[in-house]
């Protein structure tokens, strides 16, 4: 799966995107995020507030409770402010 | 018709574009967005967003309007990259037979461009770079829309 990363999400993880393969029980966006943050401290402290992060799956957006089962491509970052 | 692009638009020349030829058009509406120093010493701001998802929600943001609203024809613009302070950041146009609906589709778009849209800025001044939070007043105004 592939995960990309926006904004200060991406500063503090240090990766814009990567492929990852995921254990067979990370099957939501919220497991995601704690197999996420178990792999370092820039993870750990990107995701340390999840009031703030956004979520996408397959480019569109999604709730951090939404499946990613068969999901191509999920995306993390912080509330949007285009405009 | 939605574009996302490094440079300047042309307010006048889009709106030409627009409505060439078109005699069923009787309202244009447009917005522009431009860069604000807020504080005195922005250098740049960094727009930054997620290629691919972003052309994709700004053809949903648009065809919603369209859905809901007479509307003859539309236009949003993003830019993104490094711009200065005064420069065109965003123009949304709206074209109907009277003006109301190209009015608030034109406020529609833009409240939704700004709350669903995936982009993010970031202000350069002399001593960094912060990025911008989001505001809580841009969600309000957003779900005036969800209410009818």
């Amino acid at each position: 799966m592939k995960l990309l990363y926006f904004a200060w999400v991406k500063q503090k993880t240090g990766t814009a995107e990567e492929d990852v393969t995921l254990p067979p029980e990370v099957t939501d966006v919220t497991g995601l995020i704690d197999w996420l943050r178990r792999r370092d401290e820039g993870y750990e402290a990107a995701f340390e507030d999840l009031k703030v992060i956004r979520c996408a799956v397959d480019q569109e957006h999604a709730d951090l409770n939404a499946s990613i089962a068969g999901a191509q491509e999920v995306a993390f970052f912080p509330p949007v402010t285009g405009g | 018709m939605i574009r996302v692009q490094t440079e300047d638009f042309d307010i006048g020349a889009e709106v030409a574009a627009l409505s060439k030829d078109r005699h069923d058009i009787g309202a244009v509406v447009t917005f522009s967005g431009t860069v604000r120093d807020k504080t005195g010493d922005l250098l740049a701001l960094e727009l930054e967003h997620y290629p691919g998802m972003t052309e994709k929600e700004l053809v949903r943001i648009e065809r919603e309007a369209q859905e809901r609203w007479p509307l003859e024809a539309s236009l949003i613009v993003h830019r993104v990259g490094r711009l200065a302070p005064g420069e065109n950041i965003v123009l949304v146009v709206t074209a109907s037979a009277h003006r109301q609906a190209a009015f608030e589709a034109a406020e529609f778009l833009m409240d939704y461009l700004k709350t669903r849209a995936p982009f993010w800025k970031r202000e350069e001044t002399a001593s960094g770079g912060d990025w911008v939070d989001a505001r809580d007043s841009d969600d309000t105004a957003a779900a005036r829309w969800t209410k009818k």
